[in-house]
């Protein structure tokens, strides 16, 4: 693979795929990021690289940005055990290193699980992903009729609902969506697995809501996401 | 109110981030910040900006003050900011009270409480985060059981206006006195004695003024007529405290994991200023002149830099060019860190085309936008005036260099209202943006920009024209109708500062212990962050004069008397009252006083700080060196 080693290493004139090495990471985002908004986290990140003295690939045009792409974004106020993103660095490291470094870069509740090179010619990552998985634990106590409410609303053929002034339809972008307890057995605990393909994504608060829960008495946890094809998993 | 333990807190947090703006501002947890376990050390320290995180998180003062006390094995620093208007609610409908971001304790909880006062515009928010920490705001009103409030910051040069609410103040630099704060607190703390007995021990502390030991009396006009001490510890003046050699700089700053408007690292290169510009409050309060030696300024970029992985560098001080070695500065840094793509700026460049070659070099890091002149005055008389002297050719000179060099936008600074002026002077103003953008024209053609940026002139406590009064809001509008004609069409760009804000400013930092009542009642009726042209609101702050019976036009508009008891007179700046009267009357007559580099105008630092002078190296300070005042005993004997 050709490492791009002549490059400035932190050029900003936007850089020739072809010079580039395609990594991909899996990490976790913890409660320290939990309120920290996709935008700025793209920030959070590229100053962990800096900091980790990885040499970013920038997109090409008037405002180049990083090559850091999301499987999917996460909702503010969540956190996550399974993100995925891929990452262009103009130099070819050993994948071990690259997780190793940035993993003493990072900022307190950002976890490195596992670092792999992927070919370039992959399809975009947002691309691949087909759905999601949240797990919902409620703060205080849960509506006693929660599980009625579960099973009323997944009797619905359509559930109408308006966000960002669209009218659409949640219903059949809710794959799953079940009632357990915690692992203590004391508290009620949901688990949904929604459709997070890049055309139809819906959104955990918005199933909360249509059970009529406030999702801010709740706390929301990614757990899983699932892929087009199998990618190799931590 | 009962205390609220740090769970309790972290859990209505949960509850409540989400409904307001910005939520990372209120959680803490960024990338170096410092947790010390909360029960490991005796003295627990919230260090507070009474304004919103994203202003308060880049503060230099606060960030050394973090440094210091975290190093200490004994006591802890957290942080805590003025929650913004949404989040308040949230928290004042929950009867949630303001806690520090690092380990979620209530303000309550801390043994001192520390604010900074870079401006005035702050003080309504201190009384309202002190209410949030369910405090009483009158230091009168607390005890023993409540955390010391103190404050520093160059607002508390005069602390008067601000006495009726914190305890005692940090008169100067940080860096040592708060060691000596905590010292004392400590040994108070044992001895569990009363809060009286704090005051007068803190007292004892060079730097310290702990207003409550102190009467001032009236003259029935309003004037003062007299500032004494109530006991025998308190010392009149209080002389601010300054570093003798500027400690190696902090670099593992705080990075926020949301984004705010300054991301950047600031190097102080040096600290005070030689120039003696008469307006300037800073120049004055923060003299000698100490700098910093290159490699330890290089070597805090390179630390700062991996530690926090930002992109941009300030190296700060009040008059970059008369930093002795700031063409080697700027070479060395070009060639270090040519690399990384960095952007660094270099603020409070003189007009000379040097500067020009100066930004020329760090430009070729990464292209910034516009280049900053601050000529402050345009015509010949107001120069000279205000001791600040370019020639009208050297400005032209070198805006000619920075077009040339590729710049098409030049920044412009100017302040109206200086003493004497007329309207002839602020037509001089705009008759040089139209030579400016002349220049540019012929260089650059039509992608020429000349943006002015013109505020208004407040008369400062501790300067040469700390006498003078403030224009009127008539006259302010007149010179400002004046610019608004004279600088529209293509190529300008003009910024001005409201009158109303000025003169909220001017009443402020001139102001008596009885503006503290006017502070007071001015936060009843609902004043806070005045800072914010959203939320300042003049007709309110004109209501709490009026309950108060105070006349604003006393401390703005009215000429002070050379002879007259100001009610900072009790806080010496180690500047001699005579030199700033003799440095008025300079300006009266229109006589320029050169850098004192070349020659010491003995304006009272040496004297005031001869001990401290002795002993550091002659380079380490721009005033001469000198032999110790009195002679040492053993060679008297021989
Ligand atoms: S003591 Fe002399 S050299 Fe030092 S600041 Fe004052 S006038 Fe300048």
């Amino acid at each position: 693979m050709p490492t791009g080693a002549q490059e400035d290493p932190h050029q900003r004139e936007g850089n020739s795929m072809s010079e580039l090495t395609r990594y991909r990471l899996w990490y976790a985002r913890g409660a320290e990021l939990r309120y920290v908004s996709h935008l700025d986290m793209m920030l959070v990140w590229e100053r962990t690289f800096r900091r980790a003295r990885l040499p970013l690939a920038f997109s090409q045009g008037f405002n180049p940005r990083p090559r850091f792409h999301l499987a999917s974004a996460l909702p503010l106020g969540f956190t996550s055990l399974c993100e995925v993103a891929d990452v262009w660095l103009i130099e070819t490291l050993p994948p071990d290193e690259v997780q190793e470094r940035l993993q003493r870069a990072a900022p307190p509740g950002l976890t490195l699980q596992q670092v792999e090179i992927v070919p370039l010619h992959l399809p975009a990552l947002q691309t691949m992903v087909l759905a999601a998985e949240y797990h919902i634990e409620f703060r205080e106590d849960a509506p006693s009729d929660v599980a009625d409410r579960i099973a009323g609303l997944l009797e619905q053929r359509e559930i109408i609902r308006v966000r960002r002034e669209k009218t659409y339809d949640l219903r059949p972008l809710i794959e799953t969506l079940t009632l357990t307890t915690s692992s203590e057995g004391d508290k009620p605990i949901l688990l949904m697995r929604l459709s997070a393909k890049e055309s139809a994504t819906a959104r955990p608060e918005e199933v909360l809501l249509a059970l009529g829960i406030d999702p801010t008495t709740t706390r929301m946890e990614r757990t899983r996401l699932i892929f087009q094809e199998p990618i190799p998993a931590p | 109110m009962a205390i609220w333990p740090p769970e309790q807190i972290e859990s209505v947090l949960d509850r409540i981030l989400l409904k307001v703006q910005k939520p990372g501002r209120y959680t803490g947890g960024e990338l170096n910040q410092i947790v010390k376990p909360w029960d490991s050390v005796q003295t627990h320290v919230a260090l507070i900006f009474p304004d919103i995180y994203d202003l308060g998180l880049p503060n230099l003062g606060l960030t050394i003050l973090y440094d210091e006390i975290n190093r200490r094995a004994d006591a802890l620093a957290e942080r805590a900011y003025a929650p913004w208007t949404d989040m308040e609610s949230q928290m004042r409908s929950l009867g949630m009270p303001l806690y520090s971001l690092e380990s979620k304790h209530p303000l309550q909880q801390f043994d001192i409480l520390a604010f900074t006062l870079p401006y005035e515009s702050l003080y309504t928010n201190v009384l309202n985060i002190l209410d949030l920490a369910g405090l009483p705001v009158l230091a009168e009103e607390r005890n023993e059981r409540h955390p010391l409030v103190i404050a520093g910051g160059h607002a508390a040069f005069n602390p008067e206006p601000m006495s009726p609410f914190i305890d005692a103040f940090a008169i100067g630099e940080g860096e040592e006195i708060i060691h000596e704060i905590v010292d004392v607190y400590q040994e108070w703390k044992q001895s569990s004695e009363t809060r009286e007995t704090l005051w007068v021990k803190l007292a004892k502390i060079p730097g310290m003024y702990v207003p409550r030991l102190y009467e001032v009396e009236y003259h029935p006009n309003g004037t003062v007529r007299r500032i004494a001490p109530r006991v025998e510890e308190a010392p009149l003046p209080v002389v601010k405290r300054i570093v003798a050699q500027l400690p190696p700089p902090v670099t593992r700053f705080i990075v926020p994991s949301i984004d705010i408007v300054h991301n950047r690292i600031p190097i102080e290169i040096m600290r005070g200023c030689t120039r003696g510009c008469r307006f300037c409050h800073a120049g004055m309060v923060t003299r000698p002149v100490r700098e910093r030696p290159v490699e330890e300024i290089l070597q805090a970029i390179e630390a700062a830099l991996e530690a926090t992985g930002y992109e941009e560098v300030g190296l700060l001080s009040l008059a970059s060019s008369d930093y002795t070695h700031i063409r080697e500065l700027v070479e060395a840094v070009a060639s270090r860190f040519g690399d990384q793509k960095i952007t660094v700026s270099l603020p409070s460049l003189r007009i000379e085309s040097f500067s020009v070659e100066l930004m020329k070099e760090l430009k070729s890091l990464k292209p910034s936008g516009g280049f900053t002149l601050a000529p402050e005055a345009a015509s010949e008389r107001m120069r000279r005036v205000i001791n600040k002297y370019i020639p009208h050719e050297q400005i032209l000179e070198t805006a000619r260099a920075i077009f040339s060099q590729g710049w098409t936008t030049i920044k412009l600074y100017f302040m109206i209202g200086h003493p004497e002026e007329t309207l002839d002077d602020v037509q001089a103003i705009m008759d040089l943006c139209h030579a400016v953008l002349r220049e540019g024209r012929r260089i650059c053609g039509g992608r020429a920009k000349v943006h002015a940026g013109v505020s208004t002139f407040i008369p400062k406590p501790h300067t040469p024209f700390q006498w003078v009064s403030v224009d009127t809001m008539e006259q302010i509008q007149a010179k400002q109708t004046l610019l608004r004609q004279g600088l529209r069409g293509q190529g300008f760009k003009l910024n001005w500062v409201d009158p109303k804000v000025t003169l909220h400013e001017a009443w402020l930092s001139r102001g008596d212990r009885r503006i503290g009542q006017v502070i007071l009642r001015a936060w009843q009726l609902g004043a806070k962050f005045d800072a914010w042209q959203e939320h300042f609101l003049f007709e309110r702050w004109i209501q709490a004069f009026e309950e108060c019976q105070l006349d604003p036009a006393f401390y703005s508009y009215r000429k002070r008397d050379l002879d007259e008891v100001l009610p900072w007179s009790h806080i010496s700046i180690a500047v001699r009252p005579s030199y700033l009267k003799k440095e008025y009357q300079n300006s009266l007559s229109g006589t320029l006083r050169d850098d004192c580099r070349g020659q010491c105008y003995a304006c009272g630092i040496l004297p005031t700080f001869n001990d401290i002078r002795a002993k550091t190296p002659a380079e380490a300070w721009k005033c001469p060196p000198v032999r110790r005042k009195t002679p040492i005993k053993e060679k008297v004997t021989v």
